[in-house]
């Protein structure tokens, strides 16, 4: 019954797009709420490490400069929206790092009990801070920023069906894409840039391109709850370390074929943050579980300055152990964070992630700050300590490093 | 003759008391009643920031509301500036006693965060209103009393003291001038936990809208003690757009902008 209202009403609705451009110019005349909007940042960045690199083809200091724009449109009462976020960012020396993506090239279409989100979007699931195990729709973009939280557009069709007892998503995942990593003159890498070029993968043709993944969630009470499952080629490849006929190494990532099943919990309770996201993670060769889980408790408002500081502690676990392609297997996160929340918006997020068996130290200080009201400052340390020869932070021994962006956003 | 004379006093001082909460508690529920059934409405906001050098920010927000019966409102606040921030949406279920429900949407990562709701005295986007100040009026939420009547600002004004009722509150209490003939407060004084006058709230430019409901068009929030104010110029109203919980849901908080 649902099915059948849903396409019909998709049928009726669809023919709208086809008058689209003739439509716009109207209603743009007629009534600017319904104009084409256009915002972003544009901005530019510094990398400066501390110590010498590794490899010799490596540098100390990258410039680069990124601009990322939206293009948004909606019409229908807000019913229908149109996005467009092509990114690009152009750096110094790392080939690797100057790349462009569509973010989101989208068209969604609402309804009372569902929703129906199509082209290339970006999905987050999760609650942890540390780390984002269960976010498995989309491919990282490492090269981007270290710390994981930037990603590739992924193509997509996802349909939300949307009742009392929580959101059910659907999703069909066309088109695989690789991880980015740093290239030949570019820093945070094996001493031997990963080759994407020679990929590996468990399937070929459709099924390698092919993802599928459903997710429940719902709000119920202090508990905000997820439960996901995906099937497909992993975006998290394992990496072989191979020899070329000349002797040459090659760093050769492999993408396996993988069911994995999510959970995410958080309990919001008082000024506590209980947060539990955990993986089960199956392919060919073995089976990954894995959890972040932790706490987050924050003192509000403290002397009425309107200071805020939280405090943040996470475990993270990953059964492969010292053979998990992650630096985060058996590891401490303790953070703070601290929210001015003046006029500028400034925020500091230290933590410091400790390996429990190597004592190896990862620590990262995250603050932003805006000025004139449309610039912001964002500076970032990021400091390697401490990893012993068998760890994989073992190649990142030389790579502290600080990162200072200035962006003006339209 | 004295000893009678306190005995009396006595006698009648909780009666004075009861019947001054009494009158309080009836002018605050006339309020409450004279604001019901608008069902939900949508403004736009603009927010100015003024420090005590005069120096201005400005902040823009599209806000909407939904009326729940015997709960507390749901609302969405949607940012458009300052332009960084340009997009991120704030979801709140607020109620009269319990905590509230609130979910921040972080437009860059696409996240929808579940926040505590603890954070009721801190400033609401380093502006002069707090976040208590900007919930939903609930009965439930203070106990009050009646004080005396008073003329402010040329208008005919109960004075009604508010005790919080609800945790973490910034304060012990405020002291509201409500409109005798339209039921509307004219002006609110709010004490610190110390008992100090912290703020005063004033409003002005109300509006009439379906024949019924009073809106003021412009809310100047001055602090005491920094020098600082914040301004809240409320623009295009709209009642009965036909609203429903669903458009104050996760899913729609995720493509809010």
């Amino acid at each position: 019954m649902m099915l059948w209202g849903f396409i019909k009403y998709l049928l009726l609705r669809l023919k709208i797009p086809l008058f689209l451009h003739v439509l716009f110019m109207f209603n743009a005349l007629l009534h600017p709420a319904y104009a084409w909007e256009v915002s972003g940042y544009v901005g530019i960045e510094d990398l400066a490490f501390i110590n010498k690199p590794i490899v010799p083809q490596q540098h100390m200091n990258y410039v680069s400069g990124v601009i990322e724009a939206e293009l948004y449109h909606e019409w229908d009462n807000g019913n229908q929206i149109f996005a467009f976020v092509p990114f690009m960012r152009v750096s110094q020396y790392d080939s690797n790092r100057t790349h462009f993506d569509i973010r989101e090239l989208t068209w969604l279409i609402v309804s009372d009990a569902w929703e129906l989100r199509l082209g290339i979007r970006k999905e987050f699931w999760g609650v942890t801070e540390s780390n984002h195990l269960v976010d498995i729709i989309n491919q990282r973009d490492t090269v981007e920023n270290s710390d994981g939280e930037d990603k590739l557009g992924q193509p997509m069709l996802n349909f939300a069906w949307i009742q009392d007892w929580g959101t059910l998503d659907a999703f069909i995942l066309p088109g695989f894409r690789k991880r980015t990593f740093a290239g030949e003159e570019g820093r945070l890498r094996f001493p031997v840039p990963v080759d994407n070029s020679e990929a590996r993968f468990d399937k070929s043709g459709f099924a390698r391109q092919v993802a599928y993944a459903l997710r429940w969630s719902h709000s119920i009470g202090d508990w905000d709850l997820g439960v996901s499952h995906f099937y497909g080629t992993s975006r998290d490849p394992i990496f072989k370390v191979e020899q070329a006929a000349n002797g040459a190494v090659k760093v050769i990532p492999h993408y396996q074929n993988i069911n994995q099943t999510g959970l995410d919990v958080q309990a919001t309770i008082d000024s506590w943050l209980w947060k539990l996201e955990a993986i089960v993670r199956v392919s060919n060769i073995d089976t990954t579980f894995a959890s972040t889980a932790g706490f987050e408790y924050t003192f509000y408002n403290i002397a009425d300055s309107g200071l805020d500081i939280g405090l943040l502690t996470e475990y993270l676990f990953d059964s492969r152990g010292r053979h998990a392609p992650t630096l985060f297997q058996d590891d401490f996160f303790a953070g703070m964070r601290f929210a001015l929340n003046d006029v500028q918006d400034t925020q500091i997020l230290m933590g410091v992630m400790i390996d429990r068996t190597t004592q190896a130290q990862f620590y990262n200080v995250e603050a932003s700050r805006r000025f004139f009201d449309s610039f912001k400052l964002e500076v970032e340390a990021r400091f390697f300590n401490g990893a012993p020869r068998y760890d994989l932070a073992y190649f990142l021994r030389q790579d502290s490093h600080f990162r200072i962006e200035l962006s003006y956003h339209f | 003759m004295n000893k009678i004379m306190i005995g009396l006093l006595l006698c009648l001082a909780p009666v004075v008391v009861w019947s001054d909460a009494q009158k309080g508690l009836e002018i605050m529920q006339e309020v409450d009643r004279r604001d019901l059934g608008w069902q939900d409405m949508v403004a736009e906001l603009k927010m100015v920031l003024k420090n005590k050098n005069g120096d201005e920010h400005t902040r823009r927000l599209r806000i909407k509301t939904l009326e729940m019966k015997n709960d507390g409102d749901k609302s969405l606040s949607i940012f458009d500036s300052p332009r960084d921030v340009k997009g991120t949406a704030f979801l709140s279920f607020t109620h009269a006693l319990e905590a509230d429900e609130q979910w921040l949407y972080l437009p860059a990562l696409k996240r929808v965060k579940r926040i505590s709701s603890s954070n009721k005295s801190g400033p609401f986007l380093g502006s002069e209103f707090s976040f208590e100040d900007l919930t939903s009026f609930e009965l439930k939420k203070y106990q009050y009393n009646y004080l005396r009547d008073e003329v402010v600002n040329g208008v005919d004004c109960f004075v009604i003291e508010s005790y919080p009722q609800y945790e973490y509150s910034g304060y012990t209490r405020t002291q509201a001038w409500i409109d005798k003939q339209r039921y509307i407060p004219i002006k609110i004084d709010y004490y610190d936990r110390k008992d100090a006058l912290l703020k005063t709230q004033t409003f002005s430019d109300y509006q009439q809208y379906l024949g019924q409901y009073w809106r003021a068009g412009t809310v100047l929030m001055s602090n005491h003690l920094t020098g600082k104010s914040t301004a809240l110029l409320w623009e295009k109203y709209t009642f009965r757009n036909g609203l429903t919980a669903r458009n104050f849901d996760k899913n729609t908080l995720k493509r809010s902008r």
